[in-house]
């Protein structure tokens, strides 16, 4: 395994990108379905309130809400998850390709990836630094 | 009008856009926020949260292919994400300081320059010679397969198109588009890269661009799963039949039409900034 383990080949690389986005979307996909069928189950017949902006509660803003919706079994949960899930698709993504460059020893864009990670962390969880 | 009701419609006339956006190559995202305030109301702020994730979808359901294929130039597509995504956070915090109105009218304008972009014929220069530079450096030329070969290209005007880049990325956080008309100018006719391959690293991009700015929409609370749910659903489906049927539709009459309804709505988006309706 060692020997394989050591350089990727860019089409290496290119398949795991590709195989690693369809993956994120579908089963982000999968969640919000799951969740929107029973927010609707739930909600369905009560009426919208999207005219004026009141912003989300509180639980529905932060990654630890969210989670915790989520095990309670709360249909908006659900959905903020598989969103949560989607947002983080990309990070992943480039998450993974900062380990494909450090694998190539390529310095100056495992410095380029980290940059760009740094910025997309900042925007999820900067609010709680 | 329950939720039921209005999230049926809101579902399909996602599934229209995203369908129309992957044909015309004007992306799903750029009716969408006309679609949802002009067409029932929603305040603009949640319209804007809700198009950025159906973008981070669709970019990302694309890309998975295109990726696969050999296009797309990962190295210049994650250098010019420095740009992109910086200029998403900074335009993710101008958008909450900005009046709704002011937002419209700024929507509407570049509804229309985006138009302007993907209509106009663009000039087919031969591939340059050399690099940049700044791109030699980098290793950022790359190759393309075309017609079982593979083509090489060299890369042009680095700073430039990471300038534009940036300006992508701002206006991708303050309205929640992918702004993909900017990013494949900036590749296509800035970097002189191969049109295919513009266009599949910019949609590569739009991912990213759209992650950096949504987190900091989520934790204003502009992110309402009941809104979007039904849209980033309607626009995924409509934008994977879009590419199915993509090969054998008349595009160029389609791409004039749904033009023309892109541009009657960003004249509605100004209207309504300017009268304060919205």
């Amino acid at each position: 395994m060692s020997h394989m383990k050591k350089t990727w080949t860019n089409t290496q690389v290119e398949t795991i990108v590709g195989s690693l986005l369809r993956g994120g979307v579908i089963t982000a996909a999968t969640l919000v379905l799951t969740g929107g069928i029973l927010y609707l189950a739930r909600h369905g017949s009560e009426l919208p309130e999207y005219k004026a902006f009141a912003g989300e509660p509180g639980d529905l803003r932060s990654v630890w809400g969210i989670i915790t919706d989520t095990i309670s079994l709360h249909s908006r949960g659900i959905i903020q998850f598989g969103l949560l899930l989607l947002m983080f698709t990309p990070v992943a993504r480039v998450a993974f390709l900062c380990i494909a460059f450090s694998r190539q020893r390529d310095i100056s864009y495992i410095f380029v990836t980290v940059i760009v990670l740094t910025v997309l962390l900042f925007s999820l969880i900067g609010h709680y630094l | 009008m329950t939720i039921l009701v209005l999230t049926l419609f809101i579902l399909t006339g996602s599934f229209v856009a995203g369908f129309l956006g992957s044909l015309t190559g004007l992306g799903g995202g750029v009716v969408i926020v006309p679609f949802l305030t002009l067409g029932f109301g929603v305040d603009i702020r949640y319209a804007i949260g809700a198009s950025l994730v159906s973008v981070i979808a669709t970019s990302s359901g694309a890309a998975s292919a295109y990726v696969k294929e050999g296009f797309t130039n990962i190295r210049v597509g994650m250098f010019l994400e420095i740009a992109t995504t910086t200029g998403a956070l900074l335009g993710a915090f101008l958008a909450a300081q900005m009046h709704t109105s002011v937002l419209s009218v700024i929507f509407g304008a570049v509804l229309i320059h985006s138009v302007y972009l993907t209509l106009r014929r663009r000039r087919e220069e031969p591939y340059a010679e050399q690099s940049d530079p700044l791109a030699t450096r980098l290793r950022m030329d790359g190759s393309f397969p075309v017609s079982g070969r593979l083509q090489t290209y060299h890369v042009q005007a680095v700073p430039a198109g990471f300038g534009l880049m940036f300006a992508a990325g701002v206006l991708s956080g303050l309205l929640g588009i992918g702004s993909g008309a900017v990013k494949v100018l900036a590749m296509d006719q800035f970097m002189r890269m191969p049109f295919k391959v513009s266009t599949t690293t910019s949609n590569f991009m739009i991912g990213v661009t759209a992650a950096a700015s949504v987190g900091v929409y989520l934790n204003r609370g502009y992110i309402d799963p009941g809104l979007a749910m039904p849209v980033m659903l309607g626009v995924l489906a409509g934008s994977l039949a879009g590419t199915r049927v993509l090969i054998r539709a008349k595009t160029r009459l389609l791409r004039l039409v749904f033009s023309g309804v892109v541009m009657l709505l960003a004249i509605e988006m100004i209207y309504h900034g300017l009268t304060g309706r919205l």
